[in-house]
């Protein structure tokens, strides 16, 4: 690379650029380092020494998300030193609350599940801690459960400085240590908005959709990447779906605009699409009111109607009304439809905003 | 956007989202951001906590970002044109301008010097209820910014000087050099997913797809061409307003509405009914049956966005991929299918197998989409004008020149509102979206947990405003305008200004647009919904 700057990391040479951290180097080249606070886009904290890797010549073991990349330094990241320290720090924290995986909504997606497997730490060497908080459930989205929380601070740097909602923050010390909103009360008397930022970035099962045990296992969905419905922001998200319901949307942490980022409407405001009153056959009216029909008869009607309207008034007496909503495809082919077809150019949509 | 277009040559945000966090200065006006773009919003406010921008928020209701901001104006409804118009004349008047883009992409300084030298801080101070030092303030902490950003939303644009006060905004970009720049630009925020998009695919009265006029033959012989067709109608079409005048000789008779609801996003509920019920003929292509769809002859039910592929266009012109993940819903079916389908009835068949194959064509047809194809697309958004396959997008428009050449300055004169407060009707009303729900909230009024947080229509009134109409929180009121009368509830909110109300258009029961002004900015068509004047009286509960 341009700067010249290369480093070692388990034997590799790797070349790197000023700023970057030991962490980022063995990102770009695919090298695993375990992470749990550590959160893009917000300033590192090194508070769960989970990333620490063994720098040669160095006494202490250094985070790699937080420790800059040198020039001809020395890095292993799996030294029997390295692998030591995460077996300990993973103990510690599988001591801290009730990690019982078989119970828990966010198997399958917890850092700390996946750790501890791929560590081989067993959660019982330590006595659990017995719980300190309740488990929240009072709002319509999120759950908090504490008892799972590894107090990573994740979810308050999501809050605080990605979304910069500053709805929660930590909360008293020692074994009554808490993520809390101000006074401690739930969410929903918080500043809280429900962008559902901090469940996103939980690594745990702390904060978790309120609908997670009526909805099937991450295993059991798929997901599909596409584009938000709702505002002009466009954020990329995907929505994890089986037999044809939608149960979860998930923001892509590596697009633009958004990159991770959701609001309420656009993580939580999917139920529409499955909803039961959305329109499922073409409907006619007959006699004054509007009765089910197929696609045939419909289509006819329409053809029909549109047509001898044309005939006696001409095509300007002809409008469409297309959608601000729909996709690019849907209304230019509507545009076409009112120009090339019918002959008229009154169309329009509805929010000239 | 007309009037950005107007000025720059085109209408669409000239910077892309992530130039927010490089602006030095931003400049948020008529755009209660955390709550129509909250994505956006973050930004903002990261660009303010982590980046140390200085946030300069102009909104009379005390919007969640004035929390962030360094200066904030409460200006009087509907006088954005005199603050505006303000700060260029202290710029001038100090001598603050960026004068080597001024003399190289400019034209008519000395005009706009001589047009808004009455524009004095008094003088705007007794238009728009600022205090004058704080105009002051304002226009130099704008313009000693390397690079300033304006964002704005509807609360600009639905005015009856909408158009105006567009203009006047890009004057003073153009002013202050703050166009062509990374962090700077004018930004107007799109409120509904796609409506850049559908202005870019020609769901306009008066352009094809990529803003080509029909009304130059060249364009209709290229169209006429590709589509397949002798000719194409010259006479530039109905505007949605026009479409929906009414009776009268050229009335339209029958109207195709796709996935719109007219009957509650419209201002003046009762004229947009009566006009729909004097149609011949009414068909509704939508996912839901919308009060706009219960009225209609025929009603096709299409399918929602996670039961289709296509793209969108966002807000900083990005097109992204929209992917099918379910299969449509009972019989439902995509737009595109419906009309393709009627199309063939018509005797036009159009062939296409999917929305990739329509993407062929507009690409082929739309210069400003020429690069864009769905293969491009699967890794990541192209932000148009990508003009061919190996273009990479364009994030910053207008870096070298202007489509014109040179860009004009507008001159914008200050227009009271359209209404006016009186004995009769004394407050002012203004409307708008709040974060739970979207637009009329067909769509998120499905959705229990948005409901469960935002329940109902409240009209959010100041607590001096309550007091003197002797109105506790929660009272049942009626809210009458010149046009009709609504009955809701009231939150009696700090966030409100003396004299102004609010309320959100989400919502059925307590229609707001029943009672808001249609007086239309005369060049982009878009009605007041901003302000109108009215007056409220506690109701007795009924049960
Ligand atoms: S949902 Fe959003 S606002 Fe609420 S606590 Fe989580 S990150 Fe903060
Ligand atoms: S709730 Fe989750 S993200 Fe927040 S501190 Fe606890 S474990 Fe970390
Ligand atoms: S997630 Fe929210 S901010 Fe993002 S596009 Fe959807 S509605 Fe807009
Ligand atoms: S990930 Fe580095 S200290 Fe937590």
């Amino acid at each position: 690379m341009n700067s010249g700057n290369t480093m070692q990391i388990n034997g590799q040479n790797l070349p790197f650029q000023e700023g970057m951290t030991i962490l980022d180097v063995a990102r770009l080249h695919n090298i695993f380092i375990p992470t749990m606070c550590h959160l893009p886009g917000a300033p590192p904290t090194g508070a769960c020494r989970l990333c620490v890797v063994e720098v040669q010549g160095a006494r202490n073991l250094a985070a790699a998300c937080v420790t800059p990349a040198q020039r001809d330094m020395q890095i292993n990241t799996e030294s029997p030193r390295v692998v030591n320290s995460r077996r300990l720090t993973l103990q510690l924290l599988l001591a801290v609350g009730e990690h019982d995986c078989l119970l828990c909504p966010s198997s399958g997606q917890c850092v700390l599940q996946d750790l501890a497997y791929r560590y081989q730490v067993n959660p019982k060497r330590f006595a659990p801690r017995t719980v300190m908080h309740r488990t929240e459930a009072v709002n319509p989205f999120i759950l908090r459960d504490f008892s799972k929380c590894v107090l990573c601070g994740r979810c308050v740097q999501a809050c605080c400085d990605i979304q910069v909602n500053d709805a929660i923050s930590h909360a008293y010390r020692g074994i009554k240590s808490k993520i809390a909103a101000a006074g401690d009360r739930p969410l929903k008397e918080s500043d809280c908005v429900f962008c559902g930022e901090c469940m996103q970035a939980c690594p745990v099962g702390s904060i978790i959709p309120v609908e997670s045990r009526q909805s099937p296992r991450i295993w059991e969905t798929h997901k599909v990447k596409t584009t938000c419905g709702y505002c002009g922001v466009g954020c990329q998200m995907y929505l994890h779906h089986r037999d044809g319901v939608l149960y979860r949307v998930e923001g892509d942490i590596q697009s633009p605009p958004n990159y991770g980022s959701l609001c309420v409407k656009g993580r939580f405001g999917f139920r529409f699409v499955n909803s039961s009153s959305r329109l499922q056959t073409p409907l006619v009216r007959e006699n004054g009111s509007l009765r089910p029909a197929g696609w045939q008869e419909a289509l006819d009607r329409v053809h029909e109607r549109l047509d001898s309207i044309r005939q006696s008034h001409g095509p300007d007496a002809l409008g469409i009304l297309a959608s601000a909503r729909t996709t690019n495809e849907d209304s230019y082919v509507a545009q076409k439809f009112a120009r090339a077809v019918l002959g008229t150019n009154n169309i329009d949509h509805c929010a000239r905003l | 956007m007309a009037g950005l277009a107007r000025v720059l040559g085109s209408g669409a945000m000239t910077n892309s989202i992530s130039d927010i966090e490089k602006a030095h200065v931003l400049l948020v006006t008529g755009s209660n951001t955390t709550e129509t773009h909250p994505v956006l919003a973050a930004a903002i406010k990261r660009a303010v906590k982590h980046r140390g921008a200085k946030l300069i928020v102009v909104d009379p209701r005390r919007i969640k970002l004035t929390r962030f901001a360094h200066i904030w104006l409460r200006q009087n409804p509907g006088t954005d044109t005199a603050w505006i118009n303000c700060l260029l004349h202290v710029i001038i008047n100090e001598d603050m301008l960026d004068q080597e883009f001024v003399d190289n992409r400019t034209r008519g300084l000395d005009r706009l010097r001589e047009h808004v030298s009455r524009y004095t801080p008094e003088y705007a101070a007794g238009i728009t209820g600022i205090p004058p030092e704080k105009l002051v303030q304002t226009a130099r902490m704008y313009a000693r910014a390397p690079a300033a950003a304006i964002l704005y939303t509807m609360g600009i644009t639905q005015h009856t000087s909408g158009t105006g006060n567009v203009m006047a905004l890009a004057d003073l970009a153009m002013l202050c050099g703050n166009l062509g720049i990374p962090g700077g630009g004018v930004n107007p925020l799109r409120g509904q997913n796609n409506v850049q998009g559908a202005c870019d695919m020609g769901a306009l009265p008066d352009v094809y797809s990529g803003y080509q006029k029909v009304a130059v033959p060249e364009n209709r012989d290229k169209m006429a061409r590709a589509w397949n067709v002798k000719s194409l109608p010259h006479k530039p079409g109905l505007k949605l307003t026009g479409m929906l005048a009414g009776s009268g000789e050229d009335a339209v008779k029958a109207l195709y509405v796709i996935g719109e609801n007219p009957v509650l996003s419209d201002p003046d509920v009762q004229h947009t009914r009566q006009a729909l019920q004097n149609l011949e003929f009414l068909v509704v292509q939508d996912i839901f049956l919308t009060e706009t769809a219960s009225m209609a002859d025929v009603v096709l039910p299409a399918c929602s966005f996670a039961e289709k592929d296509g793209t969108f266009t966002n807000t900083e012109r990005r097109v992204q991929r929209v992917r099918q993940a379910i299969d449509p819903l009972g019989e439902s079916r995509p737009d595109w299918i419906i009309i393709r389908d009627l199309g063939s009835r018509f005797g036009h068949p159009m062939p296409y197998r999917s929305s990739q194959d329509i993407m062929q064509e507009i690409a082929s047809v739309t210069p400003s989409y020429a690069g864009i194809d769905y293969l491009r697309l699967e890794k990541k958004g192209l932000q148009w004008p990508c003009t061919h396959q190996e273009h990479p997008g364009t994030p910053i428009l207008h870096s070298r020149e202007f489509a014109s050449g040179r860009a004009e300055f507008q001159c914008v004169d200050y227009t009271p509102p359209a209404e006016k407060i009186d004995a009769d009707y004394p407050l002012w009303l203004t409307t708008g979206r709040s974060l739970y729900h979207y637009h009329t909230g067909s769509m998120t009024r499905k959705v229990r947990g948005l409901n469960t947080l935002e329940r109902e229509c409240c009209l959010e009134i100041s607590p001096q405003d309550a007091q003197e109409a002797g109105l506790n929180d929660q009272d049942r009121v009626s809210v009458r305008s010149r046009r009709g009368e609504i009955s809701t509830r009231v939150r009696i909110s700090p966030a409100a200004v003396p004299g102004t109300v609010f309320i959100p258009f989400h919502f059925a029961e307590a229609a707001a647009n029943v009672l808001t002004n249609p007086a239309l900015d005369p060049v982009a068509g878009v009605p007041e919904y901003k302000v109108c004047a009215v007056y409220i009286e506690r109701k007795q509960e009924t049960g």
